[in-house]
This record gives C-alpha cells, structure tokens and sequence, in this order.
C-alpha cells in the first residue's frame, strides 16, 4: 500500500479540526512565545546594574568622596550607608538587604598619601556568581577613575599608571553586550521545541487515551500517513509562531538581523520538522497524555539548559558538551544567532543544519518502525 | 458467491505477559451469517475479534478471512470488513459528518459527499450533521459508529459489544439493521452479553478462559448440552432458590417472577434434589434455557482452569 495523499489530507483536516476546538491548546500556541519573549526578553539580564551595596565609610576626605561619586556614577551599584555600629554592614549582607558591602577603612586616606597601598574592601553575596562578577569588576574601574583626578600634583606619582600593553577588546556582533539580543533569537529555538515536540507527542497519546488509536489502525491507513497527517498542521503552528518572535524581535528588542532571511525561514522549517519527528517518537513510548508530557519535559529541561540558551556552551565540563550535541536545539540556536547576529550565510549554516537533518531522519525511521500498524 | 466461509481460522492463539488469553480458537463463520460470540469478560472475545480484523498478530494459528491469507493480507483485510470497537472510536470533537468524511477518506471511496449523505439520511441524522460526535447519546453514539464502519460496505463485519449500555429499543433497531445487512450478504461476528441478542444469531459461538466452549445454533447448544431443567411454581417457590442451588445436581437455580427455573446435567437428579423440598409446589419438566448452559459452560470452565492451575 503506497501512501496516499487523500489519507494523508483526512488526517490533517481531522487534526485542524480538533486543534480549532481545543481552545486551551490553541491558546497555548500563541500563549508560549509571548509570555516566553516577554518574560525571557525582558527579565533575563546577564550584565545586573543597579545592585544594592552598604558603604561603609570610615575615613571621610576628598579622596573617599571620589571613590562615592564615582562608585554611583558606574550605575552598578545603588549604594547605601552602612551605618557606624560595628558590624552593621556584615549583617544587612547576611539578611540579603544588599548584595555588597564596600568598606573604605579608617587611615586609608592617609595610607594613600603616604603611598602605602591602602586595601578596600569589597565583601559580596556570592551566593549567584553571575551577579557578582560584573559588578565587583566595576569597582576596581571606579576606584581607578575617582582618584585619577585627585592624585595629581605631588599626589602624581600615587596615580593609576597604564598598563605597560593596551588591550584592545572588540565586542562583536553585539557591541553594547545587551542580553535579549542573544536571548530573543535563542527563544525561537525555546519556544519551538517546546511547543512542537509536546503537541505532537502529546496528540498520539490522546488517540490512545480516548479509545480511537485502535479504530484508526483498524482503517487501511499506513503509518506513514498518520504520520505526516499528524506533523503537517503544526508545521504551519511553528510558522506562525516563528513570525511572531522574529516580529518581535525586530520591533520591540531591535535585535539586528544580519544575515539572508530565506536561510533562517529554511532553518526553521527544518527544525520544526525535527522536533514534530521527535514528538512523534517520544508519543510512540508513551500510553498517556501524563506520560507523553513527562517525557516532553525530561526533553526540554536539558535543551534549556545544556544547548547554550541559557549558559555559555562552551563553559560547560566536556561530557556536557557532549550531551549538548546530542540535542537539536544546540544547532539549531547556533544557526538562529548565526543568521540574525553574525550575518552567516548557508556555508557557515551548512553543518548545523546538515546535522539536524540527520537527526530528523533518525527520529522518522524509529517512528515509523515503532508506530506500526497493530495495537501491539 | 463460492461456499467458503467468510472467517475460517484455526487454532489462533494469544498470550500477553505469559498469560494465554485466546489459547487454540478455531472458528467458522459462513458467509452472510449472524454469528453471536459470547462469553464472559475477560474471556478473549476482544483479542479473537482483534486477532480476525488484523490488529494483533496471533501467536500460533492461522486463518483466512475473505479467502485473504490472515498472516499476509492485512492491508487488504483492513480494506474489506468493518470493525467496531467496544469503546468509542470516532473522534468527539469532530462533528457527524466530519467523522464521516474522515471515514470515507480514509478507505479512499469515491462519491464521498453522496455517500456520507446517505449515511447521515439512513441513520436520520441529517439535521444534525454538525453537531459534535461526543454530545450524542450512547444509543446514537453506536449507531453513528456503525454507519461509519459500514460506509466502505465491508463484506465482514466485526462488532465487539457494539448494544453495552443501549437502550431496549435502540437495541433492537440496532440488530434489525444488521439483519438487514446480513441479507445483503454482509457476514456478522458480533460479541455480546445479552442473551436475547444471543438467540438473534443465527449461530453462536461460546468462549471462556480463551477456550470455545459451544459453538452452533442456539438449539443446538442446548441440545448438546444435555442439561435437564424443571420449573416449580407455586407458593413461595421463587424464594427456593438459595436452598436448591446447594443441592447435589442442581447446577443453577434462579428465580423467575413467582417461579423457579433449575438446571443440571440429570433429569433424575433433579427431581430427586426437588422431591422433599415442599409438597404445594408443583415442579415441570421444562426446556432449558440458553442461559442455564452458558452459566453451565461458564462454571464447568472454571472448575478445569481451577483443576489445573493447582
């Protein structure tokens, strides 16, 4: 029996019309990438200003004033006195009233004119490094530039000399280092996985809760068919939502988009495709909604977070990287930042893509062998 | 039309986790036939209609359905009987005719929209042809789903239970429209608990423990069953029955209304069994029911699978 293209359209039309009725799924569909871009794109920062930190000031002179003013005036820090009792700040940092505790010791401004290498302390909640780390490299900037225009005069010498060697950083393709331009494109990949793979594995699983996985396998309808009648609707789900978040990204975050849009419409189309087949399989194992959603989840908790949307990829310990490889997602994001931030074209994109195409294949063989056409 | 029968399989087994649930099933239906497959639950009515209409492979077994080899033809065998499922299986958040549509895309027929018409007109459903499949009642729920399984006019039909939890009057009409299929030549293997669906059949076929117990006419089964039973009326007679089914020989006692039906394999024991029990009540020889030999079948089965489980 050849696949027939009538059958396939009977299931499509049935999946269409099934998808209009459930609202909630329906709702979710749209649902997702809003709330996603929304949350994700605005509330995810890698670069925290504005933290709030106890001064404590035990030597008051022009030079600490400085160290103030220019502390303030790096915008990460939202300073605050810790008061004079002797242990005040310590104990505001372990409340978790503030996230650091700067303090300037008695005698530092003498120690200073006296070119003795006065210490500054700089206490932090560690607890979340990455909220720490931009900002206690910030200090030693501030302190830096605050006294540079004090010491001057006799004072000269006790400046901040210049390094012996400029290092010069370039930022590319995201200069001002803003978070939602790697996060929003990186959502897209998000978004889609999450959404295709569970609707997908999660519409099997419900023509075997609700009894009528067994009428349609009694049906001449071949695996194949119910196959690409079950993955097609939400193709055109996957485009809708990949139209709003590259909508979105263009006119709310401005993320730049550099490369062909053709190459990124192409990318997505196949990563869509590769999560459906994936869905597919996993629904295949599963005898229930519950299940089929559980291993949805399992599926998406590592593409959050090994893929490189969330966490630098490439600081992830070796065996991490590999699994990372394993998961669509990880080219697929590769090839979304690729396209949008760094202008790449289909020869930077070819492996990635060449490799979730392959994936692809993967998951539609073990589908269709694991579908079959019996209840067993 | 050739005399071969329509299902021909022989010894069809089936185990799941190690248990034999149809354990050696041979079975014929001829064509045209009304054949009534009863049994308890959990007997393996399911797993042989399943095994027939190629939604299991059996075990061991082989068989023909429609001269189709069943170990090699399922497609073709998918494409020429209907199937209809003990639990619901069209889709209830489609509307009737969109359940229909799919139906008759799915076997690829032609005329689909004269077709699934005249379904909606048969079945008197043509008001209500958008309304969602799952707002139906039970009893309009089964005979929406046979209309869907006789769209593709299979020349076997296969129903697992298709009048569970339908009224009488529904139930009625249901079977009067398989009759008129099964005059049309259309071959019917229906399973049932209903034991005046049971002598609707033109034949029957008994399963317990997945093993065919009877298999015939009604008649025939009664007659084979070489049971004896008497019917005792008169005052009280009706409340004799927890008394009498612990009597040697007395296989079932039920009563009836005022009466008492007895059965067991012995006239004589019977009437010895009945003889002191109470002088006002008059007990007759009478024809023993179809169901006093299922429940005898049923019982006897037991006793064996118990015999040889120990």
């Amino acid at each position: 029996m050849s696949p027939s293209l009538r059958r396939i359209w009977a299931m499509l039309i049935k999946e269409f019309h099934q998808l209009r009725r459930d609202r909630l799924t329906f709702g979710m569909i749209v649902g997702i990438p809003l709330v996603q871009l929304f949350l994700f794109g605005f509330a995810i920062n890698n670069d925290p200003r504005h933290l709030r930190a106890a001064l404590e000031v035990n030597d008051h002179s022009a030079f600490t004033r400085s160290i103030e003013g220019s502390l303030r005036a790096s915008s990460y820090f939202d300073l605050q006195p810790a008061g004079t009792r002797p242990g005040a700040g310590e104990e505001m940092l372990r409340r978790g009233e503030v996230q650091f505790l700067i303090v300037i010791p008695p005698d530092f401004s003498r120690d200073l004119v006296r070119g003795e290498h006065p210490q500054l302390l700089v206490v932090a909640d560690a607890t979340d490094p990455a909220a720490t780390g931009g900002a206690t490299a910030a200090v030693q900037q501030a302190v830096m530039s605050g006294l540079g225009h004090d010491l001057i005069g006799s004072l000269a010498p006790l400046a901040p000399r210049p390094p012996p060697v400029d290092v010069v950083v370039q930022r590319r393709y995201n200069p001002e280092g803003i978070t939602s331009h790697n996060i929003v494109p990186g959502l897209l990949a998000i978004v889609l996985s999450m959404t295709m793979v569970m609707l997908t594995s999660v519409s099997v699983a419900r023509e075997r809760e609700r009894g009528t996985m067994e009428n349609l396998l009694a049906m001449p309808l071949h695996p194949l068919e119910v196959m690409l009648g079950k993955i097609l609707p939400y193709v055109f789900i996957g485009a809708t939502q990949t139209t709003i978040i590259v909508a979105a990204a263009q006119l709310i975050f401005q993320v730049p988009f550099f490369g062909p849009v053709w190459l990124l419409a192409l990318a997505t189309l196949v990563f869509i495709t590769v999560s459906l087949l994936l869905g597919f399989t996993l629904s295949t194992f599963a005898q229930t909604q519950l299940q089929a959603m559980q291993m949805s989840f399992f599926y998406i908790l590592p593409s959050i977070l090994l893929s490189g949307f969330m966490f630098p990829f490439r600081g992830m310990p070796g065996w991490a990287q590999t699994i990372g490889e394993c998961i669509p997602v990880t080219h697929f994001l590769r090839v979304v930042r690729g396209v949008m931030l760094k202008g790449w074209g289909v020869g930077e994109a070819l492996l990635p893509l060449g490799i979730l195409a392959a994936m692809g294949l993967v998951f539609a063989f073990v589908a269709v062998r694991r579908y079959g056409d019996t209840l067993e | 039309m050739s005399a071969a029968p329509a299902i021909a399989v022989t010894g069809l087994t089936k185990s799941f986790g190690g248990r034999v649930v149809v354990d050696h099933v041979s079975l014929e239906v001829g064509q045209g036939r009304v054949c009534g497959f009863l049994g308890p639950n959990g007997s393996g009515k399911t797993t042989t209609l399943r095994m027939i209409c190629g939604l299991l492979i059996p075990d061991s077994g082989s068989g023909t359905v429609l001269g189709l080899d069943l170990a090699t033809s399922r497609g073709e065998i998918k494409r020429r009987i209907g199937y209809m499922t003990q639990r619901f299986g069209l889709f209830e958040d489609l509307t009737i005719r969109e359940n229909l549509a799919f139906v008759a895309d799915a076997y690829s027929l032609d005329n689909k929209h004269a077709r699934v018409d005249a379904a909606l007109d048969r079945l008197g459903l043509a008001t209500r042809a958008d309304q969602l499949a799952g707002k139906l009642s039970g009893g309009w729920k089964q005979r929406l789903a046979l209309a869907a399984c006789v769209l593709h006019e299979p020349q076997i039909l296969l129903l697992d239970e298709p009048t569970a939890g339908v009224d009488p009057l529904a139930r009625r009409e249901f079977w009067d429209q398989i009759h008129v299929l099964a005059a049309e030549g259309v071959t019917v293997l229906v399973s049932t608990h209903y034991m005046d669906e049971a002598e609707r059949c033109h034949d029957i076929a008994y399963i317990a423990y997945g093993v065919l117990l009877a298999r015939g006419t009604a008649a025939e089964i009664v007659r084979d069953s070489g049971l004896a039973a008497l019917t005792g009326e008169g005052p009280g007679a009706d409340r004799l029955a927890p008394l009498l089914q612990q009597r040697p020989g007395v296989t079932m006692a039920a009563a009836f209304g005022p009466t008492l039906h007895i059965a067991g394999p012995d006239l004589a024991a019977l009437r010895a069994a009945v003889k002191d029990v109470d002088p006002a009540i008059d007990w007759r020889e009478a024809e023993p029911t179809l169901e006093d030999v299922f429940i005898h079948l049923m019982r006897s089965a037991t006793d064996n699978s118990v015999g040889i489980a120990s």
